[in-house]
C-alpha cells in the first residue's frame, strides 16, 4: 500500500508541471506578434485560404475555448495538422519519438561508463593531483560545444578514418549501435563533465560514512565493501543526478540530432521552427515536457528499489 | 606593511588591499581572471590587433589555410578568421554576460524575497521554478524564438523570461536557513522593513552560492548563444558570431578544416577560464570541495 | 608476514593479557604537518577485564582503538608503529586479510553514533549476520535465523518481525543494540565500545551499558569501554587508563583512580565532576587542551598543571610506577594534595 501511495504522490507532484507545459505549448500559438497564420504561410497566402487555415486552428474562438479544445485533443495525441507537411502533427512526432529515446539511452549509457570511473577515481585520490586533472579536463570538456565536438567527430571518425558511419539509423540492432555512437558520443562528452563532479561529491559523501568503516570494521574485504556498500548507497544519488540532468540530455540532442542529420524530435524541432511549423512546435513542446516527466516519474521508483525510505513520507 | 594610521591615498590603499586579496587567491583563480582579461582585452582592442575588417570579402583569397599573412586562415569569402574571432569575442562576452547576470539580480531577488517570506508567494513561486527548471533550457529557448523569431534581440528576451529560475532556487535556499539567523532576527526586532532586511541585510550573505554557479551559466550561455547561432536562430550572418562561423565553416569542413575547428577552440579557452574562475571563486568563497581528508 | 612474538616475561601477569601495547605512535602526515595522535603508548590488558580508557576530545583515545584494529582507509596518510601484541602475534605486522579475519571474529567493535553505523539501505537483520555468512559460512537461512537470536539476546522485543526492518525504523538506542548484536556475532574475545553512549538518551545510557556488562560476563570476553565521562567508566570498568594529548598519563585500578589519583590531569578531571550540592561551582580545569601539532618536548600538561615546576615542560616523562599496579607519567606525583607549586 505504500508503494501505491508513494506513487500517486508523486503523479500529484508532476500535476503542476503538466499544468505548466500544456501553456507553454498552448501559447506558442498566441503569443507570436503578428498573426501567425501569415507568418506559417509566409506571406504567400490568400486571404481565403488564411481565413480557413485560422477556423481550421480554431484561432478564431474565445481563447478558453481554444485551451479547452486543445486539452482535450492534446490528450488523444490530436495536435492538428502541420501547415508545412500536410500530415497529422501526432504521426509526425509519432515517429520521431523512438529514435530519440534510444539516442538518449545510448548517450546515457556512454555518459554512466565515461563518468561513474573517472568520479570513482576522483573521489578515491580526491586533492591528488588524479583528481585535480580529471577536474580540469572536465572543464575543458564542459566547455566544447556539442555542434562542434560533433562535427569534430564526424570528421576524424567518419570521413577521415572511416570508422563510423556519419548518418542514419542503420538497420539492426548491432548496425544501429555503430551509426549512432557518435552522436550519441557526442552528447556523452556534454553531460560526463556535469556527471563527474555531482557523482565525485556523492560518493565522498558515501566513502566517509560512518557505517562504512563499521563495515571495515566487520572484517569485510574491500572489494565487497565497495561493491555491496559504496555503490549500493551512492546509486541513489546517481539516479537523482541523472534524472535532473535530463534537460541537458534533451538540449543536447537537439543540436546533435541536427548536426548528424538524425531523425529525432530534435532535429524536427529546428527544422518546425525554421519553417514557423507552429502546429508541430505546440506538440513537440507537449512531448518533450511529457519525457521530462516520465523520465523523473521512472526516477522516483527506481527509488524504490534502492532506498527504503523514500517510502516513510 | 600596516601602521596604525595609514595615511597613504585612498587609491593607493585600495590598491594595497586589491594586491593582498589577489595574493590569497587559489591558483584556478588566477590563472581563470588572468586568461579571461585577456580575452576580454584582445575583444575591446581588436581593431588595433587585426588591420582586417571582420565583414571585409577578399574573395581572391578565399579559403586560405593559416599562415602569417592569415593567422586563422580565411573563409569562403576571404574574410580573415582571426580578425572575426577578434570580433566576435566583442558578440559572444556581451550576450554571454548579460543573458548570467541580468537574470541573476531579479532571480535571486524574487527567490530571497520568497525564501523570507514564505507563504503563498513562495509556493507558487516554487512550482513556477520546478517547471522551468525540469524543462529543458534550449528547447524552451528555442520555443520562444519560435514565437517571437530570429535574432539577438530575442534571444535577451527569451533567457530573461526563463533564466531566472535557477537563481531564485539557489537564492531562496540560502535565505531559508539565513532568516534563522541572529542578524536578521535582530533587524526585525529593531523594526527595519523587511525588504530592507532582504536587501541591505541578508542579501551580500547568500549571494555567493549564485555567484559561484553564474559562471558555469557564462559558459552554458556562450554554448546557448553559439548553439543558437549555429542553428541559425541566433545571430544572424554576416555577424562573426562564433558558433554562426562554425556552421558556415560546416560545408567546407574536409578541405577547410580551419574554418570550423578554431572558433571552436576559441569557444573552449574561454569556457575553460570561465571554469577555471568560477572554481577558484567557490574556494576563496569559503564554498571547499569535499575530501577524504 | 611472520607477526608472532617471543613471549615476554618481566611485567607481572604479562601471560594473562590478552592485548598489550609497546611504544605505539599514530602519526597523521598532512602537507605542512605532522599529528602525533598517538604517541608512544604503553598499555596492558588483562584478559577478561573491563577497562575504561577516559580523555577529552582530542586525546587519542578513538585514535588507539582505530589504530589497533587497523581501520584507517588507504586514503588517509596516517603511519602507525610500535608493537601490539595480541594472543601472541604482533597485529601490527599481520598481513591484511588475516587482520581482516580477526576483525570479523575475535576483535570487533562498537562505534558512537547508532545512527549512521548503520547501512540505510540495507535491512538490519543482513547486516547484523553479514560478517557471519563471510567468515561463518552460514546459508542465508541459517543467517536470519541467528540474526534474530542475536537480537533477542541484546533486547529486542519481537525480533522475528523486525529483523527485516530498515534502519530508519528504528530509535537510537534499539540500532546501538543491534550495533553490539553486530559486534558480538563470531564470539569476540576482546570488544571496544567507542563512546557506546555518548551519542543516546541518558535513560538509554544505563541500559546500554548493562547489555555491555551483561553480554561481557555471558562470554568472558574482554571489554575496553572508551569515554569521555569518567562517571560513565567509574560504574562498569575494573581498571582505567586516562588519556591526555594523546598519550596514556595513568592507569590504576578504577578504586585507585578516585581515590588516590597520581597525575594532575586526572585529579582535575575529578575536581570537574559537577557535584549536585546547591550553589556548588563548576570546576574545570583552566586552559585549553594543547595543539598537538605544537607539543613541546616535555609534559604536554605542563601549561595547565598547578602542581608544576620549568622542568616539566622541558623533559620528557613516561609512565613510571607510581604504586604497585599502578602507573602514572608525572614528573612529581607527590605533590598532588599539597599545595600548589
Amino acid at each position: 500500500m505504500l508503494f501505491l501511495n508513494y506513487i500517486a504522490n508523486r503523479l500529484l507532484q508532476m500535476m503542476p508541471v503538466i499544468f505548466g507545459i500544456s501553456l507553454v505549448g498552448f501559447f506558442a500559438i498566441h503569443l507570436v506578434p503578428g498573426d501567425p497564420i501569415q507568418i506559417m504561410m509566409h506571406g504567400h497566402a490568400s486571404p481565403e485560404s488564411v481565413a480557413a487555415a485560422r477556423a481550421q486552428l480554431g484561432l478564431d474562438r474565445p481563447l478558453l475555448e481554444q485551451y479547452g479544445r486543445f486539452v482535450m485533443l492534446a490528450v488523444t495525441g490530436d495536435f492538428g495538422q502541420s501547415i508545412v507537411q500536410r500530415q497529422a502533427v501526432g504521426a509526425i512526432v509519432g515517429e520521431r519519438v523512438l529514435p530519440t529515446v534510444f539516442l538518449l539511452s545510448y548517450s546515457t549509457v556512454l555518459a554512466i561508463l565515461i563518468a561513474l570511473p573517472l568520479a570513482l577515481i576522483s573521489a578515491r585520490y580526491s586533492d591528488h593531483l588524479v583528481d585535480h586533472a580529471i577536474r580540469i579536463g572536465g572543464m575543458v570538456g564542459f566547455a566544447m560545444p556539442p555542434f562542434w565536438v560533433g562535427l569534430l567527430l564526424m570528421l576524424f571518425f567518419g570521413l577521415y578514418l572511416r570508422w563510423l558511419p556519419v548518418s542514419g539509423l542503420g538497420n539492426d540492432f548491432a548496425d544501429r549501435v555503430r551509426h549512432l555512437l557518435l552522436p550519441s558520443a557526442t552528447i556523452a562528452l556534454f553531460l560526463a563533465p556535469i556527471l563527474v563532479q555531482s557523482l565525485r561529491s556523492a560518493m565522498l559523501e558515501v566513502m566517509t560514512a560512518d557505517y562504512i568503516e563499521v563495515a571495515r570494521a566487520k572484517g569485510l574485504t574491500p572489494r565487497r565493501i565497495l561493491l555491496k556498500h559504496v555503490l549500493r548507497n551512492a546509486l541513489i544519488p546517481v539516479i537523482t543526478i541523472l534524472a535532473v540532468n535530463i534537460g541537458w540530455l534533451l538540449s543536447g540532442a537537439v543540436i546533435v540530432e541536427y548536426v548528424f542529420s538524425y531523425p529525432g524530435l530534435g532535429s524536427l524541432l529546428v527544422r518546425a521552427v525554421s519553417y514557423r511549423d507552429y502546429p508541430v512546435i505546440q506538440g513537440l513542446s507537449i512531448v518533450f515536457g511529457v519525457l521530462v516527466v516520465i523520465v523523473n516519474l521512472m526516477a522516483d521508483l527506481s527509488y524504490i528499489l534502492v532506498d527504503r525510505r523514500v517510502l516513510k513520507k | 606593511m600596516t601602521s596604525l594610521a595609514n595615511t597613504a591615498p585612498l587609491s593607493r590603499r585600495l590598491l594595497q588591499q586589491l594586491i593582498e586579496e589577489v595574493r590569497h587567491w587559489p591558483i584556478s583563480l588566477k590563472i581563470g581572471t588572468s586568461v579571461l582579461t585577456l580575452i576580454v582585452l584582445a575583444g575591446v582592442f581588436a581593431p588595433w590587433l587585426t588591420p582586417y575588417d571582420p565583414y571585409y570579402q577578399d574573395l581572391l583569397n578565399a579559403l586560405q589555410a593559416p599562415s602569417w599573412a592569415h593567422p586563422f586562415g580565411t573563409d569562403m569569402f576571404g574574410r580573415d578568421i582571426f580578425a572575426r574571432v577578434l570580433y566576435g569575442i566583442r558578440i559572444d562576452m556581451q550576450i554571454g554576460f548579460f543573458t548570467t547576470y541580468v537574470p541573476l539580480t531579479y532571480g535571486v531577488m524574487l527567490g530571497a524575497l520568497a525564501g523570507y517570506h514564505g507563504g503563498w508567494f513562495d509556493a507558487v513561486l516554487m512550482r513556477i521554478i520546478d517547471v522551468a527548471v525540469a524543462f529543458p533550457f534550449l528547447v524552451l529557448i528555442i520555443v520562444i524564438i519560435a514565437i517571437l523569431g530570429p535574432g539577438v534581440h530575442n534571444i535577451y528576451v527569451a533567457v530573461f523570461l526563463v533564466a531566472w529560475a535557477m537563481y531564485a532556487r539557489l537564492a531562496r535556499s540560502e535565505m531559508l536557513v539565513e532568516r534563522t539567523k541572529d542578524y536578521v532576527l535582530a533587524a526585525r526586532v529593531l523594526g527595519f522593513g523587511s525588504g530592507r532586511i532582504v536587501l541591505a541585510h541578508a542579501l551580500p550573505n547568500i549571494i555567493s552560492s549564485s555567484i559561484v554557479f553564474s559562471m558555469s551559466d557564462f559558459v552554458l550561455n556562450i554554448l546557448l548563444v553559439s548553439g543558437l547561432s549555429f542553428l541559425g536562430l541566433g545571430v544572424q550572418p554576416p555577424a562573426p558570431e562564433w558558433g554562426a562561423m562554425i556552421a558556415e565553416g560546416r560545408d567546407f569542413i574536409l578541405d577547410a578544416w580551419w574554418i570550423c575547428t578554431l572558433p571552436g577552440l576559441v569557444v573552449v579557452l574561454t569556457g575553460t577560464a570561465l571554469s577555471l574562475v568560477g572554481d577558484g571563486l567557490a574556494r576563496r568563497l569559503g564554498h571547499n570541495r569535499k575530501s577524504l581528508m | 608476514m611472520d607477526a608472532s612474538l617471543p613471549t615476554t616475561s618481566g611485567h607481572s601477569g604479562a601471560a594473562d593479557n590478552i592485548l598489550s601495547l609497546r611504544g605505539l605512535t599514530t602519526e597523521f602526515r598532512g602537507r605542512h604537518t605532522r599529528i602525533r595522535a598517538n604517541d608512544d603508548l604503553r598499555l596492558a590488558i588483562k584478559r577478561g577485564s573491563t577497562l575504561g580508557i577516559v580523555g577529552e576530545s582530542g586525546s587519542g583515545k578513538s585514535v588507539m582503538c582505530r589504530s589497533i584494529l587497523r581501520l584507517w582507509p588507504p586514503s588517509i596518510d596516517v603511519h602507525v608503529s610500535g608493537i601490539v601484541e595480541y594472543e601472541g602475534r604482533d597485529l601490527l605486522r599481520l598481513g591484511e586479510e588475516d587482520m581482516r579475519r580477526l576483525r570479523g571474529t575475535e576483535l570487533r567493535m562498537v562505534f558512537q553514533n547508532p545512527m549512521t553505523s548503520l547501512n540505510p539501505v540495507w535491512p538490519i537483520g543482513d547486516q547484523v549476520t553479514e560478517g557471519l555468512r563471510l567468515y561463518g559460512g552460514l546459508t542465508k537461512a541459517a543467517a536470519r535465523k541467528k540474526a534474530v537470536e542475536m537480537l533477542g539476546r541484546v533486547g529486542i522485543p519481537s525480533p522475528e518481525r523486525r529483523v527485516d526492518e530498515y534502519p530508519y525504523q528504528w530509535s537510537g538506542g534499539m540500532l546501538q543494540r543491534a550495533a553490539i548484536a553486530m559486534a558480538m556475532t563470531g564470539s569476540p574475545k576482546l570488544l571496544f565500545a567507542d563512546e557506546p553512549t555518548t551519542a543516546l538518551d541518558v535513560t538509554i545510557q544505563d541500559q546500554i551499558l548493562a547489555l555491555l556488562l551483561e553480554l561481557q560476563e555471558r562470554t568472558g570476553m574482554t571489554l575496553v569501554l572508551v569515554s569521555h565521562d569518567l562517571a560513565v567508566v567509574a560504574e562498569t570498568c575494573d581498571r582505567i587508563a586516562v588519556m591526555y594529548a594523546g598519550r596514556i598519563v595513568e592507569t590504576a585500578p578504577t578504586r585507585e583512580i578516585f581515590s588516590a589519583p597520581r597525575h594532575p590531569y586526572t585529579v582535575g578531571l575529578l575536581r570537574s565532576i559537577p557535584h549536585l550540592s546547591a550553589g556548588a561551582r563548576l570546576k574545570p580545569i583552566p586552559g585549553q587542551p594543547p595543539d598537538l601539532a605544537e607539543l613541546g618536548p616535555g609534559c604536554p600538561f605542563a601549561p595547565r598543571c598547578i602542581y608544576a615546576s620549568p622542568d616539566c615542560a622541558t623533559t620528557p616523562v613516561h609512565l613510571a610506577a607510581a604504586g604497585p599496579d599502578h602507573l602514572t607519567a608525572c614528573l612529581y606525583p607527590e605533590r598532588i594534595g599539597q599545595a600548589a607549586a
